[in-house]
């Protein structure tokens, strides 16, 4: 005879009072309840001891059994399949009444499954993959940039198509909202670039190149691409936000339903606004990257300021300050439709808002850093 | 009654990733009158009307809204066609980012030429419509649920359609404050002559309001008729929907609306 207590009582050795089943020959008899706390531990028995009696049939005892819950009933039916597949007849018996009311309310629903895909090779998923990519990515993107260009230029004089504020309202919360982080961003690097500079420079007596490393270094590249990332990390996500929890609560299909444009009417303001507000960004990180430069030339190398400006104006050409504003106007760009992008194809709810919200973060920097490579070799 | 077909649905099919939550679906909604579609939760109500408003490609069947095939509607008639209707989501779908008085105004705003003074007054008077006049300045975020959806069907009649859809216009509210929706809903028939679409699966707002009932389940349109014709419906589908009804309530509620329709 094999007696069977849950886990909980076979730790606390309880009496044998606490015993819910008990196997004789090729009989097991369920005791008093078989509920959620103890269908583990009836498996668990039946794995274990009932396998290596090696039985041809089992007749499962339900006459002493006073109560049941869903998982009981559940389990009884998984042991029935479990024993059956190890050729293992089970017979069930003398249920009582309201245990068969249980059973019968609680039996497991027949899944229609249907057989799962076969599962395709490296190849067929790297060129599903690519598929993808080209019909569904690339081509909604593409397809949301030229939405969103074409209504840019069109309604660039046409006052009524725009909200009243809004333009403020989006420059605010794009552009002047990221002032004092780009300010501070950009002034850390300027001075961390300049002073790892400093050292090597010292070495050859070359000091006041500082200067061309700082101001150049700074005006091309870093300004642009510091305030671009900045931007991204603040206002893509936020833009991807607002438009996916706009689609999670139908109001974009309210604005399709009032004859409105949502590409015309969400996206249009944002990219007025951060086409507006990047260059001024781009100009307070070179300004504030140069004076990083400069704190660093003139505590680390000695070179005073007057000096550091002196030779700033000698090497500092036109084409530095448009290089980075023209970089400005594609970052922009590229931050606002990526998020947008991500925003419209919100699926599944709260937590797509949170997927797609990520995607666009990380999508619209890698996209700004690729493009910043290839306007870096086209403005070299 | 004036049968004239201001809706009407032929053989509509749909599925979604896969599934097929339409088979066929034929109904017809006439002009001047309430018609329900109703049924239970996946029944296929929800897609009927987002396929009634293009909002999903039409892939098979046919779809008629105001006498036009909506499948062959070019980008600019869909735009005149959504002018001529109004729609009243199921949560409002206000914009968050405006006030009551902005978002009623938006469709004014943007499709028409008029001044800002006379907008205004529009507003104020459909706002008034849904006594939310005194909501104007306030943000859907301080409104309660019952306000939210009456702010919401002001922006649906501002630019007075013909039309009107109404997407489970009672879900989620208190007893009282669907009785005072069912009644504005009524009294734009009423008054103002809308024909009115109503997606729902409230059986007072059904008995109270509807004219004609298009019953579905499982994406198969199985009745389509008088309020009364359903209720007495031997069908069993339509006994199991209406089961929770007492009937001499249902003449109760049906002699209430009347009178307050007086």
């Amino acid at each position: 005879m094999l007696f069977g207590k849950s886990n909980k009582e076979q730790q606390n050795n309880i009496s044998d009072k606490n015993q819910y089943y008990r196997l004789e020959g090729n009989r097991l008899f369920l005791l008093k309840e078989l509920k959620t706390g103890q269908c583990d531990d009836l498996i668990k028995f039946i794995k274990q001891k009932l396998y290596s009696l090696q039985l041809k049939q089992l007749s499962l005892d339900m006459s002493s059994l006073e109560d049941i819950d869903s998982a009981g009933v559940i389990t009884i039916f998984y042991i029935s399949d479990m024993l059956a597949a190890r050729n293992i007849e089970v017979e069930f018996k003398g249920a009582s009444k309201s245990v068969c009311k249980k059973i019968e309310l609680f039996r497991p629903v027949k899944k229609s499954k249907k057989d799962p895909p076969p599962d395709n090779s490296f190849l067929e998923s790297v060129g599903e993959k690519l598929y993808l990519f080209f019909t569904s990515y690339l081509y909604e993107f593409l397809l949301l940039a030229s939405n969103v260009s074409y209504y840019s230029i069109r309604d660039l004089f046409n006052r009524k198509s725009r909200r009243k504020g809004e333009f403020v309202n989006q420059s605010v919360l794009i552009g002047v909202n990221a002032v004092w982080i780009v300010i501070l961003m950009s002034y850390i690097i300027g001075l961390v670039v300049a002073l790892h500079s400093a050292g090597q420079l010292r070495d050859f007596g070359a000091d006041i190149f500082i200067v061309d490393i700082s101001v150049i270094g700074i005006m091309r590249q870093m300004g642009p691409l510091i305030t671009a990332i900045l931007v991204a990390g603040r206002s893509s996500s936020a833009i991807a936000a607002e438009i996916a929890t706009m689609k999670v609560t139908t109001e974009l299909d309210a604005l399709k339903t009032m004859g409105l444009d949502p590409v015309r009417f969400v996206v249009v303001p944002k990219i007025y606004a951060s086409l507006f507000t990047m260059p001024f960004l781009v100009l307070l990180a070179n300004a504030f990257g140069i004076a990083g430069g400069a704190t660093a030339a003139y505590s680390y190398l000695d070179i005073p300021p007057e000096i550091f400006a002196s030779r700033m104006s000698e090497i500092v050409q036109n084409k530095d300050l448009l290089t980075g504003l023209v970089k400005s106007q594609v970052y922009a760009g590229i931050i606002v439709i990526t998020g947008a992008f991500y925003g419209f194809r919100v699926e599944r709810g709260a937590e797509g808002v949170g997927r797609v919200t990520t995607f666009a973060v990380v999508v619209s920097i890698s996209l700004v850093i690729l493009a910043d490579s290839m306007l870096g070799l086209l403005f070299y | 009654m004036d049968f004239e077909n201001i809706i009407e649905v032929r053989d509509l099919s749909a599925s979604i990733d896969g599934i097929q939550v339409l088979s066929d679906v034929s109904f017809t909604a006439e002009k001047g009158y309430i018609t329900a579609v109703i049924g239970g939760s996946g029944a296929g109500k929800t897609t009927v009307l987002r396929h009634l408003l293009g909002l999903y490609p039409l892939t098979r069947g046919y779809v008629s809204v105001l006498g036009r095939d909506i499948s062959r509607l070019t980008e600019k008639e869909q735009i005149e066609l959504y002018m001529q209707t109004g729609v009243f989501f199921q949560n409002g779908a206000l914009l968050n980012s405006m006030t009551v008085g902005e978002n009623v105004a938006l469709p004014l705003v943007q499709h028409t030429d008029l001044p800002e003074p006379l907008i205004e007054e529009i507003v104020l008077m459909k706002l008034g419509l849904v006594n939310l006049e005194e909501s104007f300045n306030l943000y859907p975020s301080q409104l309660s649920g019952g306000m939210l959806k009456r702010a919401a069907l002001a922006r649906a009649i501002v630019m007075d359609p013909p039309l009107l859809f109404c997407d489970e216009p009672g879900s989620g509210l208190d007893p009282l404050s669907l009785e005072s929706l069912d009644y504005l809903i009524m009294n734009l028939k009423n008054r103002l002559g809308m024909s009115i679409l109503i997606i729902t699966h409230e059986i007072h707002t059904i008995l109270r309001v509807a004219d004609k009932i298009v019953f579905l389940q499982e994406g198969n349109s199985l009745f389509e008729g008088s309020v009364d014709d359903a209720v007495g419906s031997n069908k069993q589908e339509l006994k199991d929907f209406f089961s929770v009804l007492d009937k001499r309530k249902h003449s109760a509620m049906k002699g209430n609306a009347q009178e307050s329709n007086c």
